[in-house]
């Protein structure tokens, strides 16, 4: 049966399993939390399936899916193994919260591609090598370069793996009830027989399968919300006018008088605390309590507006000055990142040539496209409900959204002036997240569409999970073990190695999650910071300059680091501040260093030997014949099977 | 492009056997692909950190389709740009390849 045929089917089956189980609710068969347990089930099950299915021990099936990944499935496997829990459950919600500076992210994330495009994927295809510290070695000669590879790699990745194991955890706690710390271990169970059983493989078309459910479980809330509010089924075209209608209403909560009564309630708590604060003597986590609660209700008494006779609200505002500076830099650092990312550019060794690694790009893109292109219109739907729908409502009448979300803490109603109405300053947000999570009530959909949700919450971060985990075992296994340490290492040996180390790595990944660290969420976004500074320019300048040497790209991904690195510490916790930039993006320092260091200090020490510079010269112009396959220093050519 | 009438001529011109390019062909091929990704880099650019970011506000006084075009162009605009660029860069650089006879299999 053809790739097509079987997803296509796939997809069929999947939407007809839904609609079957809304039509259980319907007849009220099962109760919220039993659909919740069949969605996390029936997906769980989907994910072992393919991995039994698609179990390999052949090395270039297990490290670069054999390399035959047409280009629209790897965009698809690609999509979901970019598009992580925070790019599903927090984006919409950062938006909503952020207004117009939030767009760094959807357009630093999407961005990046066209970097990777032009830079990087089709030359890396061209290299054929298994990771991206093979890269590293090869070109820049010896263990030096691989083994900062290695390390930017497993540092990176393990942040970025403990945040997606953290989201299954909260997904499977919110909607099934289930403990935090069970939640984590069922999901990586998941994971793991996926990623033990067949590597590469079974990552890829397990992360396609999981790409098709959490794009459609994105989509229909939304969707189907503007369906209702517009009868147009295009939330892209139609947020627009939303977008006016909240610039109206935020306006008009500006100016309203119990607005304003509100407002001042909650200026009157912050200064009451910061007053409290201010005059010491109390115990350290007594002003931390203060402190949190002042900054709560300065939240709450900043008007949506700047001024009263303001054109826009603060949500369409863009920002001037510093705050343009930072919108920048984010959106810089970002991309960059994005582009560094080692799971990420490993993906485009499994396509079957240097062509499809271009289209597969494309098809990447316009995959992730979809989700980012519709985050905002989730942002500005929630807004227009809480502004248009709950604003002026009686505490008595609340929607049926607000008391069925309330008890799980996301946020709030309270009545801070006792009138007995709704006011926005009355609306207390405690996670932005319930943005995503609670647009099908708010829409008005049952709930095996909230069901279909959590199990687009659960792909999104299994899949990325996924990727990440392969990726450190693979650095370790094949690039540090292999490579570094034991050339002689049997083929068996290493498989073994790799196993062994994925089950490690999860199970320490997953103990990490259960202390549920709050600097999780900034460190992943130092993740993107670091392998921006460190990957990109050593990455780039090895494709695109022969003169590049070993000297340098070693210097210069350490300086790239550091630099990187003293600002992000410097400026989280000591006060150190270059031109107010914020510490999200500190690699607009480290990422020049990187580069000028490379050049600088290539040009003061010999060139590369020739055989590097005929790499280089190999690497631009893509062969006719055979595509490459197998490992490009041909060193595995005698245990790999014919094709 | 630019270098296209150029290419088509040193494309159609005697290939060794094998398929392997000439160094004429080679530098041919390379200087298309530095011209295209210079191009497409400088689109890039200036859609984000220009129109989406510096002159955001002042775009924000018109509209498209309901929405302030600065907001539309950092929210949509840019994304739809990005993918086209991307599909354009495929699409124009294996037109390039096949015209070079380049051919994999796989």
């Amino acid at each position: 049966m053809s790739l097509d045929k079987i997803f296509g089917l796939y997809t069929i089956g999947f939407l007809g399993i839904t609609v079957l189980i809304g039509i259980g609710e319907k007849i009220g068969l099962f109760s919220n939390q039993m659909i919740g347990w069949i969605f996390m089930a029936l997906s769980l099950l989907i994910y072992v399936f393919i991995g039994i299915v698609t179990r390999t021990s052949n090395p270039d099936q297990y490290y670069v899916a054999g390399r035959g990944v047409p280009a629209v499935y790897n965009g698809m496997a690609t999509g979901s193994d970019w598009m992580s829990a925070a790019s599903f459950i927090s984006m919409g919600g950062a938006l909503s919260a952020q207004g117009f500076a939030g767009l760094a992210y959807v357009m630093g994330w999407t961005g990046g591609y066209l970097l990777l495009a032009v830079f990087l994927g089709p030359y890396l295809r061209q290299f054929g090598a298994y990771t991206i510290p093979d890269f590293l070695g090869a070109r820049f000669g010896g263990n030096q370069a691989r083994i900062v590879g290695i390390v930017g790699a497993v540092v990176c990745s393990f942040t970025y793996l403990i945040a997606q194991v953290t989201g299954v955890g909260l997904i499977v706690s919110r909607f099934i009830g289930l403990d935090f710390n069970i939640g984590v271990f069922v999901g990586l169970l998941g994971v793991l027989f996926c990623s033990v059983l067949g590597g590469m493989k079974s990552v890829t078309w397990t992360q396609v399968a999981q790409y098709i459910i959490l794009i459609v479980s994105y989509l229909v809330p939304v969707v189907y919300m503007s369906w209702t509010l517009f009868s147009i089924p295009i939330p892209e075209l139609t947020y627009g006018r939303i977008l006016q209608q909240n610039n109206t209403r935020a306006l008009e909560i500006t100016r309203d008088a119990k607005e304003k009564e509100t407002r001042a309630l909650w200026k009157q708590e912050a200064d009451e605390a910061n007053a409290k604060i201010k005059a010491g003597g109390l115990a350290e986590a007594e002003v931390e309590k203060l402190k949190a609660q002042a900054a709560l209700a300065g939240r709450q008494a900043t008007a949506p507006a700047a001024s009263e006779d303001a054109k826009f609200s603060r949500y369409l505002t863009v920002p001037g000055g510093t705050g343009m500076w930072n919108f920048l830099a984010l959106t810089f650092c970002l991309m960059v990142g994005t582009a560094g990312l080692p799971h990420i550019l490993t993906r485009y060794y499994t396509t079957p040539s240097v062509r499809q690694a271009r289209t597969s790009v494309a098809w990447s893109l316009f995959f992730i496209f979809l989700l980012y292109f519709t985050a905002p219109a989730y942002a500005a739907f929630a807004r227009f409900t809480i502004y248009a729908k709950l604003v002026g409502t009686k505490l008595s009448e609340l929607p049926r959204w607000v008391t069925l979300w309330q008890p799980a803490g996301l946020f709030s109603v309270v009545d801070r002036n006792g009138d007995g109405v709704v006011q926005w300053a009355d609306f207390v947000v405690k996670s932005t997240d319930f943005v995503v999570l609670s647009m099908p009530e708010i829409a008005g959909l049952p709930f095996v569409i909230t069901g279909l949700v959590m199990a687009g919450g659960l792909a999104a971060a299994l899949s990325t999970a996924d990727g990440l985990l392969l990726t450190i075992a693979n650095a370790i296994s094949h690039d540090l073990y292999y490579n570094v340490i034991d050339h002689t290492a049997s083929l068996t040996k290493r498989l073994t190695i790799t196993k062994i180390l994925l089950i490690v790595t999860a199970l320490v990944a997953a103990w990490v999650a259960t202390f549920r660290v709050a600097i999780i969420v900034e460190l992943v976004a130092w993740a993107f910071s670091l392998a921006g500074a460190s990957f990109f320019p050593a990455l780039v300048m090895g494709i695109w300059w022969k003169r590049a040497n070993k000297t340098g790209a070693v210097v210069g991904m350490w300086a790239g680091l550091l630099v990187t690195a003293y600002y992000m510490i410097g400026s989280r916790f000591y006060g150190v501040s270059w031109f107010g930039t914020q510490t999200i993006a500190s690699a607009i320092f480290g990422l020049p260093v990187g580069f000028l260091t490379i050049w600088i200090v290539s040009l003061l020490t010999a060139p590369p030997p020739r055989e590097v510079q005929d790499l280089v010269t190999s690497v631009r112009y893509p062969k006719s014949g055979q595509g490459t396959k197998g490992d490009p220093l041909g060193r595995d050519l005698q245990e790999v099977p014919a094709h | 492009m630019a270098t296209t009438t150029a290419s088509r001529t040193g494309s159609t011109g005697a290939r060794p056997p094998g398929g392997e390019l000439t160094e004429r062909q080679r530098q041919e091929y390379w200087r298309y692909n530095v011209t295209l990704t210079t191009v497409l880099l400088v689109i890039w650019f200036v859609v984000t950190f220009v129109i989406s970011g510096l002159m955001a506000g002042w775009l924000n006084n018109y509209t498209i389709l309901g929405f302030p075009l600065g907001y539309y162009m950092a929210a949509q605009g840019s994304l739809a740009i990005f993918v086209i660029e991307i599909a354009a860069y495929a699409y124009l650089m294996n037109k390039k390849d096949e015209e070079f006879g380049i051919r994999e299999e796989g």
